[in-house]
């Protein structure tokens, strides 16, 4: 069947390098979360007060458990709960290492509409990535 | 949670030629820089109001869904000048006929401001926007039904993933509640894939449709307090 389909090369670039993250990600988050579930680390929230915050707003959620905002999970890393914070950043982030890879491939085409867009997109993503933005939640 | 299930699907949508890459970019530039404000928007809106605006969106989308006609294999007579200057067509084989189905698109400028919309709801709702990517590239643009399913799904990898950077950002995610059901989300999207590569595109209409009925009315209704 599949031989019968046409997809190019960077469409299979794209899925190959997506096949690897998505996969690796996916590993990443049941590891994570066996470690927090088991208890091997401690968690910044005990599991037994989670159900507390599940009906607040997500400031209130942030100042209840003193959560800071952007990438300060980065050093909570060694909670329990916050390690699984890697695993999802880790999948959020391999749409843009997909990106940063077909970009060569439209340039090496000369398809130039098509790199200034995957360009454009990396950047995008990378902005949303940064932390830069910010809510005020309510 | 819609990235994840999208990344899982994706690899195999795209190495099928059943999502293509080249509908899917300029959609993706636009919906993913709408869906950074639309996140912010959502964080910042009581959660209820939030679901009952999804609730009707979707509903009204199920009945442009019912009312269509032709949509497993939409009739496009011309392609559009925007689409043929991005080269954006395909050939896709439907198993289930046996068939290798040639595809092009029509309304390109108007499906991709359309988008704008897409983009600020998906990031708003963070839920993606497969109930409105599949009627913008289906009925909109005149993609072929499962060309439209797969490619909005492999869409959500790319819009959403900006959205999931706010909600990661501000601390938003709750471990105990979103790592089983991402990983539950990415399973059943590898399966999910299968089905949809053999299934007949009618019954893939239906099955969105049931879905989507089934989404909007359950949004509807929590955002009304009805269903809790």
């Amino acid at each position: 069947m599949s031989n019968k389909l046409k997809a190019t090369g960077e469409q299979l670039a794209y899925a190959r390098l997506l096949d690897y993250g998505m996969k690796a990600g996916l590993l990443i988050l049941v590891l994570t979360f066996v470690v927090y579930v088991l208890g091997l680390l401690p968690s910044h929230i005990p599991l037994d007060d989670i159900s507390k915050y599940w009906s607040l707003s997500v400031h209130d959620y942030l100042k209840a458990t003193n959560i800071h905002t952007g990438w300060s999970w980065l050093l909570m890393l060694n909670r329990g709960d916050f390690l699984n914070f890697f695993g999802i950043a880790f999948l959020a982030g391999v749409t843009i290492v997909c990106y940063l890879r077909i970009i060569p491939i439209f340039l090496k085409k000369k398809d130039l509409v098509y790199a200034i867009l995957a360009i454009l997109e990396s950047l995008v993503l990378l902005l949303a990535a940064s932390g830069l933005l910010k809510t005020g939640g309510h | 949670m819609a990235v994840s299930g999208a990344l899982a699907a994706g690899p195999g949508l795209l190495k099928m030629g059943m999502a293509d890459l080249r509908l899917a970019l300029p959609g993706a530039l636009i919906a993913s820089a709408c869906a950074i404000v639309g996140a912010m928007i959502g964080l910042a809106l009581p959660a209820n109001i939030i679901q009952a605006e999804l609730g009707l969106t979707i509903l009204c989308i199920v009945a442009i869904m019912l009312l269509a006609k032709k949509s497993e294999f939409p009739e496009v007579p011309k392609a559009d000048a925007l689409s043929t200057a991005l080269r954006i067509n395909g050939i896709y084989y439907e198993p289930s006929t046996e068939q290798e189905v040639n595809w092009k698109i029509h309304r390109t400028p108007q499906a991709l401001a359309t988008f704008i919309l897409i983009g600020v709801m998906a990031g708003m709702f963070g839920l993606g926007a497969g109930w409105a990517n599949v009627p913008v590239l289906n009925l909109m643009m005149g993609a072929p039904l499962k060309v439209s399913v797969a490619t909005s799904k492999f869409l959500l990898s790319i819009t959403d993933t900006s959205a999931a950077w706010i909600y990661i950002n501000n601390g938003a995610v709750l471990p105990i509640l979103v790592v089983p059901s991402i990983v539950g989300i990415m399973l059943g999207s590898i399966v999910g894939v299968r089905i949809l590569a053999k299934a007949r595109p009618t019954a893939i209409r239906y099955m969105v449709i049931g879905l989507l009925l089934f989404a909007g009315l359950r949004a509807l209704l929590k955002g009304l307090g009805i269903w809790r």
